[in-house]
């Protein structure tokens, strides 16, 4: 298990060092610093191998968080902890930064010795963990019986991430769809590959110990119920359901009623969580269409056209659209004319950026550009980088629809009507390529 | 609150001015200096001056500031053993408190003190906390005997912690039954033998309810440690898949690939044509897709996984080619991974995709990346011939971007592309030439001088290329210089007028001017070859060379099936057994996938142990990884190609000369010195010895083995004629005659019960002394009538191999006594040590290498089997029946070799080369691994093919 874990600024001073095992000297401390931190060389690995010993770093802006230990550890779990660790630590004092640890040194380590023990990861829900472990310094000592008998039957209980007695008075709940899609395309306009990974987002401000319900249109749920001949009603355009490939689940979702019934049910942790990811491929709404035309005039000059086409509805407005056309590296010269938005071309980035404040579903829009090269004498061929894009539109390009989320809270006089929701769907860009 | 202020006090006296604190009367104050003094340790300052002051601050109410005095004893308690027993009261008192959040602090805290006097202490309020009724103090318990272990295990057992952290297994909170089992796991690891872990169905049972309801972290111990579990047979093997697989969707990543590891281990058990064993196979697909999403460290740690998965079953990912693709920014280490991960599943359907991305790959700026790009190039052109052309074409156009270090890798590559298709591309020598200059590293200059050599015939300046290589000889790598020795011998032959001056030039650098002992032989090889016979010369140099595999870089299939068993871990990070990484006794211990379900396996990928008696016929190419290649190449080739990563074109520097060269001129002279052929197929002393399939025992019995002689003892798959081994007049008129025979498995030992006497016989019974073997009557003996007068009965006794072991001679003696009504009888007979021959004998091709080049020396024996006539398939069919197993075959000048294995019954394997000579039918057997039970088992093999 994990040997020992060390919090490093990016001279390799040493922040915090809590070691839970024998095997693992101060000189380890020393040997990292001067191994990883200090080496000449780019970082080749997030595992390194000193001396028998193993080191596990993750690097948050400039801070070194670094796990040790010598014997043959689940990697993926020290992997998961120490992002955990980070997690908590953000959630309790905000940016990872020099200043924010030194501030808080005394705090870390009261969570570590809380989280890990021998090297083992306990609890690390910070729901959990904000009920005993403060910043004012630990609770507990004027509790009564009953309370600390709640805060150990909640650290150690089946519903970890959630505490008892939680109160508000306007329940409330904020559902957000982010999707990211990425595509590759053909200068034809075929498209190579394209996947969107998505994630649901859940900001919940409920009272008591709520029992939620998430339904949205899964292929196979939807299916299930056709076959019962019951629901859906026809007529409604567009697509009916999605096929997901995969999905995972926060910890507080029942996976084996998951897996057997494909249904999302849970109790969820107070306050903003990631209640799933999922990856889809199939029919996937390509929110802009790319097309790119160069020309080779002479060996001195190109001439570059690019039209981008909107694919969603008219009603809707796309965002933050930015169009990035990769020039040759002997460029001496561009002239840039587009219809919309400003263009420029960016000789430190060997590209023409092209900006676009909104625009509407079905619209397209025209640049043109030509670029004045220099004359080489590099045999090599310009080896003409993909076109890509960046936007944001406000729908989930890949048709996932949130049919409910149901609250049920039995001993709490409130029900499903009274919860107020919101949901939200926000596609990105992810990589969004087309050769040309 | 801005605690940095502690950090920054750096003036000397501090000690003094802290120890004045934190005596004094204030508690802000007091609490401020232990602070000062955390942060001091933090840094590395020696704050253990301050032991008994820090201590004194232990008796407070104040939470914050004892939490922050046992982290300073947990730092220093150790260099104070005698100070920190003033801790021990405040401790013991605290494990009484009211409070359980103090209580479970105490006795965590009391753990990590490593000092032998407190551990005494700790004892009874450990015990108490085991059973509190809370729950958080339960699961803290729960891995403080865990640490007290790790300080002394003695104390841990004569205490019964250990069956206390047992019955948790059983708690009502899945945390607690999380901790136990995290605890319990990490002791049994140091006891290797002990039923620590005593996992039956039930335990399991709880396990997979405590698996639904626990945090995360609990849920990766769990599975790690259901994953140490072998399941009955393969119904239960299935309900356990079916439990597991929703933790494939969780969002901890390492739950999930806890998970896979459960279930590629005991998919292992499942029958391949069960329907649920497919849709298994789908399932895994998507979650391992899923992993490549995650943060770039946790993707890195998957895709070394995958790396692993793909090459036990390529099925599940072979359609996921393109998630594998490189992204502009990805770290570093995930592309070379990625890279990795494309060749394994590059297939004539996906070729074009992944050829079309390595090209893009290979204009990138990463030295290492671009370099693996190029050489994947190269990789597929050998592995997907339809993709040839492109990439040889591909290849030229990188040369020509003249970037030094791709040229270099890319000539490196296209040497093995000849390799593979011999006179296809040698159009594209002569820009290959046109770069001779531009190479200064020694793999790329060893390529290129095979190149030249390989085909001097068809580049007019051959000559002169070469020459213009050796006037810096002695500058050169080893590596360059066999090859040019090799290359200028070749041109030689090829060219004799031109270029004698040249030959004698390197022969001589070579044999007098070197120290190298390597190279020395070599030319000396040569030069006595070419003054003695230049015909055989020409036979032995310019042989043809066997093909090169499609597969390189292939993990060991012992190993890989080691590292399936550690999915998730470190092993499995590094491709290494923990017991290369770890000290001490942690980890040593092997682990092996279950025994795999019998039907329809031969399908399979690359595998170990896969095939039966029917299984395809032994393969007739010996591919670079080969038995010839591997063989002959070990103690000749350069140092240099023993290095780990081993790298496809280095061995062929020498193979291009032994492949093809040497084993030609030992065939040459088989009657003559076959001692040659057996020099040097012996490994070199320094080669590890790694032979897995001979335990421990097998060495201490296989010295005994060493008297042994034999018995001619017919036997095998037809059963000899009965021998009289008990005589009637010995054994008042009982006559016992016998033989020995293997059925389906099973050792038999065939009697015939004759009564000679003139009453009837009963109550029969047999007994086996102690044997070299262990042979032991798996059953009574089954003679239920009595036996009346002259009359005779067969029995069929099963013979099993646990029985108790002793040496005998002569080695396979075995001392029998039969009682029945008169009296007890004793006499002996020998079985044929082929009765011993196990059906799962036939030994993996790439084991039987690596264990072919460990045999020692003085292992080896070797006589000839006279005056049979059969022809090798024959013979090869025949010594199946007897479980001795072929698993390669070649031809070499009208000789037929066999590389055959046998393994015995107590794990020893034996492995052995066969001649045959066609036109002289002898029989050569040469080479075993166990010398002691070689002349037992000559004597036996006449028999057995005739």
């Amino acid at each position: 298990m994990i040997g020992g874990l060390f919090i490093y600024n990016h001279k390799g001073e040493v922040l915090i060092s809590r070691v839970y095992r024998d095997d693992i000297g101060r000189n380890a401390v020393d040997a990292f610093r001067v191994n990883v931190i200090h080496a000449r060389q780019q970082v080749r690995s997030p595992v390194t191998n000193i001396a028998r010993t193993s080191f596990f770093h993750v690097k948050r802006s400039n801070i070194w968080l670094a796990a040790v230990t010598k014997q043959n550890v689940n990697a993926a779990m020290v992997f998961e902890f120490l992002y955990k660790m980070c997690d908590v630590m953000t959630a309790y004092f905000g940016k990872i930064s020099e200043e924010n640890i030194k501030n808080n040194f005394v705090l870390i380590y009261e969570l570590l010795d809380e989280i890990l023990d021998f090297g083992y990861p306990q609890n690390s829900e910070t729901g959990a963990l904000k009920t005993f472990i403060t910043q004012q310094g630990i609770k507990g000592q004027h509790q009564t019986k009953e309370e600390q008998s709640q805060i150990t039957s909640q650290v150690t209980g089946q519903i970890g991430w959630r505490r008892e007695g939680i109160k508000y008075r306007r329940n409330e709940l904020f559902l957000d769809v982010l999707e990211s899609v990425n595509l590759l395309m053909s200068p034809q306009g075929q498209v190579l590959s394209a996947h969107v990974s998505g994630r649901v987002v859940m900001k919940s401000y409920l009272s008591g110990m709520p029992e939620c319900k998430f339904g949205m249109n899964d292929k196979i749920v939807i299916d299930k119920q056709g076959k019962g001949g019951t629901t859906d009603e026809p007529g409604k355009s567009g697509k009916q359901s999605i096929a997901i490939d995969d999905c995972t689940f926060h910890q507080c979702v029942r996976l084996s009623k998951f897996d057997s019934e494909r249904s999302i049910s849970f109790i969820p942790p107070d306050g903003e969580y990631e209640l799933m990811r999922y990856r889809t491929t199939k029919d996937i709404i390509l929110p802009f269409r790319v097309i790119p035309l160069v020309r080779e005039v002479g060996r001195t000059k190109l001439e570059v056209k690019v039209v981008i086409k909107s694919n969603f509805k008219p009603s809707l407005l796309a965002q933050k659209i930015e169009v990035r056309i990769p020039t040759p590296l002997n460029t001496s010269g561009v002239q840039v004319i587009c219809m919309k938005g400003k263009a420029k071309y960016k000789a430190s980035e060997n590209a023409i950026v092209w900006k676009i404040k909104r625009m509407a579903g079905m619209k397209e829009s025209q640049i043109s550009a030509e670029i004045e090269l220099l004359p080489t004498n590099d045999k090599k061929k310009w080896a003409r980088p993909p076109i890509s894009m960046n936007f944001e539109v406000p729908f989930a390009p890949s048709g996932l629809k949130v049919r409910y989320l149901k609250v049920f809270e039995s001993k709490l006089n409130y029900s499903d009507h009274d919860v107020i929701k919101w949901v939200r769907y926000i596609g990105r860009s992810g990589i969004y390529e087309t050769r040309c | 609150m801005t605690d940095s202020k502690y950090f920054t006090t750096t003036k000397k006296g501090e000690i003094f001015e802290l120890k004045a604190e934190l005596n004094s009367d204030k508690k802000e104050k007091k609490k401020e200096a232990v602070k000062k003094v955390i942060a001091s340790m933090t840094v590395g300052k020696d704050v253990s001056a301050l032991f008994p002051d820090v201590v004194n601050c232990m008796q407070t109410d104040n939470l914050e500031l004892k939490k922050l005095v046992y982290l300073y004893l947990m730092n220093y308690a150790k260099s104070q053993p005698d100070m920190a027993i003033m801790a021990v009261n405040t401790f013991v008192k605290d494990c009484e408190d009211l409070n359980p959040l103090i209580r479970a602090l105490a006795v965590r805290t009391m753990g990590c003190i490593r000092v032998d006097k407190i551990t005494e202490y700790l004892c009874e309020p450990l015990r108490k906390c085991l059973k509190d009724e809370d729950p958080y103090v339960r699961k803290t318990a729960a891995v403080c005997v865990a640490k007290l272990h790790d300080i002394n295990a003695q104390l841990v057992e004569d205490q019964g912690f250990l069956d206390t952290l047992k019955d948790l297994i059983s708690d009502s909170n899945p945390m607690v039954v999380a901790n136990a089992v995290a605890a319990l796991s990490e002791i049994a690891e140091s006891h290797p033998n002990s039923n620590l872990l005593d996992l039956n169905p039930q335990t399991i049972n709880k396990l997979l309810t405590a698996l639904n309801e626990c945090t995360e972290w609990g849920q990766i111990f769990i599975l790690d440690c259901l994953a140490s579990y072998l399941p009955r047979d393969d119904r239960e093997s299935q309900s356990i898949c079916e439990r597991v697989t929703p933790r494939l969707s969780h969002a901890n990543s390492a739950v999930v690939l806890s998970a896979v590891k459960v279930l590629m281990k005991f998919m292992e058990m499942l029958p391949k044509d069960l329907d649920y064993y497919g849709t298994l196979l789908k399932k895994l697909a998507p979650p391992l897709v899923t992993l490549l999403s995650a943060e770039p460290e946790l993707q890195y740690v998957a895709l070394r996984n995958i790396n692993l998965i793909v090459q036990k079953r390529p099925e599940i990912l072979k359609h996921e080619m393109k998630v594998f693709f490189v992204k502009y920014n990805d770290p570093i280490y995930v592309k070379l991974e990625k890279l990795d991960i494309m060749i394994r599943l590059a297939s004539q359907a996906n070729i074009a995709q992944v050829l079309a991305e390595l090209k893009e790959y290979a204009t990138e700026v990463d030295v290492d990346f671009v370099r693996k790009a190029v050489r994947a190039i190269g990789r597929c052109a050998i592995k997907v011939e339809q993709s040839a052309e492109r990439c040889v074409s591909t290849l030229l156009d990188l040369i020509q971007t003249k970037v030094n270090y791709v040229v270099q890798e890319a000539i490196v590559v296209i040497k093995d592309i000849f390799r593979k298709y011999p006179n296809k591309y040698e159009s594209v020598i002569a820009t290959l030439c046109e770069n001779l200059d531009s190479l200064d590293e020694p793999e790329a200059r060893a390529a290129m001088i095979w190149i030249v050599g390989e085909y001097a015939e068809r580049i007019d300046n051959a000559d002169e290329l070469l020459e213009s290589f050796l006037e810096g000889f002695h500058d050169e790598s080893t590596q360059v210089q066999l090859q040019l020795l090799t290359a200028i011998v070749k041109l030689f032959l090829k060219k004799p007028t031109e270029t004698q001056e040249l030959v004698q030039q390197v022969l001589s650098l070579a044999t007098q001017d070197s120290d190298n002992p390597d190279l020395r032989d070599r030319g000396y090889i040569y030069w006595r070859l070419l003054s003695t016979d230049p015909v055989a010369a020409k036979e032995v140099v310019l042989a043809e060379k066997p093909l090169i595999s499609e597969e390189t870089d292939l993990i060991e299939p012992t190993l890989l099936e080691e590292l399936i068993c550690h999915i998730g871990t470190l092993a499995s990070v590094y491709h290494k057994p923990p017991s290369a990484f770890v000290e001490g006794s942690r980890g040593v211990q092997h682990k092996r996938l279950p025994p795999r379900a019998g039907s329809g396996e031969s399908t399979e990928s690359p595998d170990v142990g896969q095939s039966g008696p029917s299984e395809a016929p032994p393969a007739v190419i010996p591919s670079q990884g080969d038995l010839l290649g591997d063989l002959l190449n070990l103690d000749l080739a350069p140092p240099t190609a023993t290095v780990p990563s081993v790298q496809p074109s280095m061995q062929m520097g020498a193979m291009d000369l032994l492949g093809g060269g040497l084993d030609s001129l030992l065939g040459g002279d088989i009657g003559g010195s076959p001692s040659m052929g057996a020099g040097l197929g012996a490994a070199p002393a320094a080669m590890p010895a790694s032979l897995g399939g001979a335990p421990a025992v097998g060495g201490g019995l296989g010295d005994l083995f060493d008297l042994g002689g034999g018995v001619g003892m017919p036997t095998g798959s037809y059963v000899a004629p009965k021998t009289v081994w008990l005589l009637a007049m010995k054994a008042k008129g009982l006559e016992i005659s016998g033989t020995f025979a293997r059925r389906g498995g099973i050792i038999q030992m065939d009697l015939s019960l004759t009564n000679k006497a003139m009453s009837v016989m009963t109550d029969f019974a047999i007994q086996f002394n102690r044997n070299s073997f262990g042979l032991a009557p798996a059953g009574p003996l089954q003679v239920l009538t009595p036996l009346s007068p002259n009359q005779t009965i067969d029995v069929s006794l099963p013979l099993s191999t646990s029985g108790p072991v002793m040496k005998m001679e002569p080695l396979n003696n075995l001392q029998v006594a039969v009682k029945n009504n008169i009296d007890v009888f004793y006499f002996s007979c020998q079985y044929p040590l082929s009765l011993l021959f196990v059906e799962d004998g036939k030994m993996d091709r790439q084991v039987f290498l690596a264990t072919w080049k460990d045999i020692p020396n003085d292992n080896e024996a070797q006589f000839q089997i006279k005056d049979i006539h059969l022809n090798s398939d024959v013979a090869s069919n025949k010594l199946q029946g007897s479980n001795i197993f072929t698993i390669a075959k070649r031809t070499v000048e009208g000789q037929d070799m066999l590389y055959q294995s046998v393994k015995l019954t107590n794990g020893i394997w034996v492995l052995a080369e066969m001649r045959i000579q066609t036109g002289n039918p002898n029989y050569t057997w040469m080479c075993w691994r166990r010398p002691h039970v070689r002349e037992c088992v000559s004597q036996n093999d006449s028999p057995v093919i005739s």
